[in-house]
């Protein structure tokens, strides 16, 4: 089948991104499709470059990153939700006159009409949040 | 008003008031984006997601824009199909005569049928 993940919450602060991240896993590792991860609301944090954990503890932004490398898996940002909440990548930075990015590949800023392209393109969309 | 129960794109359902945290503002954003695209979407409002209705809402002291003047502009959205849960209705004690909007109001047995009927539900 195909999938779409959708991640509400940030890292760290409930179960949610751990267990988005696991059954994305799960799911390519059952051999299905997942077509994107989709992150909106306070899900955005995900994408931030700067999250340095203690080394002892899963990295998530890391983990991310090694998934879309791994599996080509789309991770897309809401760009209105990761703005207002201090997550630019460069081309956002240099339009807003601020000094370093927090976001970048492959973590894109993109628009909410992917997130229902997304779900009405997929078999199912998992919705993991607080 | 269309009918309530009609085969849709994208179900929406807001269960959170409208101050207090942005899941109201960002669950409308999404409708007001696929409706953008033509996509036909439904609004369901539970919980303390019907209070988004009620009439005279102001902005409040934070600075933030408030949701009222989102939920008036969805006609121009074509979003007609507005819903509202009924037993969340009696558990706040509001009559739809105190909302802004034209809503229907929804048992159980109905919303589980939206549910089914919608290609894709997402939820706020």
């Amino acid at each position: 089948m195909r999938y779409a993940i959708l991640l509400l919450d940030a890292p760290y602060t409930s179960q949610a991104a751990h267990s988005a991240l696991r059954f994305t896993r799960a799911l390519l590792a059952k051999g299905h499709v997942v077509d994107g991860v989709f992150f909106y609301h306070d899900g955005v944090h995900n994408a931030a470059r700067l999250a340095a954990p203690p080394q002892d503890e899963p990295h998530l932004v890391d983990a991310w990153t090694e998934l879309a490398r791994e599996h080509a898996v789309p991770l897309q940002v809401c760009i209105a939700a990761a703005l207002r909440r201090g997550l630019l990548d460069e081309q956002e930075a240099a339009r807003h006159g601020k000094q370093g990015c927090s976001v970048e590949p492959p973590f894109e800023l993109t628009g909410l009409g992917q997130l229902v392209d997304l779900g009405l393109r997929c078999d199912r969309l998992i919705t993991f949040g607080p | 008003m269309q009918d309530d129960t009609r085969q849709g794109d994208l179900l929406v359902i807001l269960r959170h008031a409208p101050h207090g945290s942005s899941w109201l503002k960002e669950g409308l954003d999404v409708a007001l984006v696929a409706a953008a695209f033509d996509r036909r979407v439904t609004l369901l409002f539970m919980g303390e997601g019907i209070t988004a209705l009620l009439e005279g809402q102001q902005a409040g002291p934070l600075g933030q824009k408030g949701t009222a003047p989102t939920l008036a502009m969805l006609e121009m959205y074509d979003i007609d199909s507005l819903l509202v849960e009924k037993r969340g209705m009696e558990a706040l004690g509001l009559s739809d005569e105190q909302f802004m909007l034209p809503v229907q109001g929804m048992d159980a047995d109905r919303i589980a049928e939206l549910l089914a009927s919608h290609a894709l539900v997402l939820n706020f």
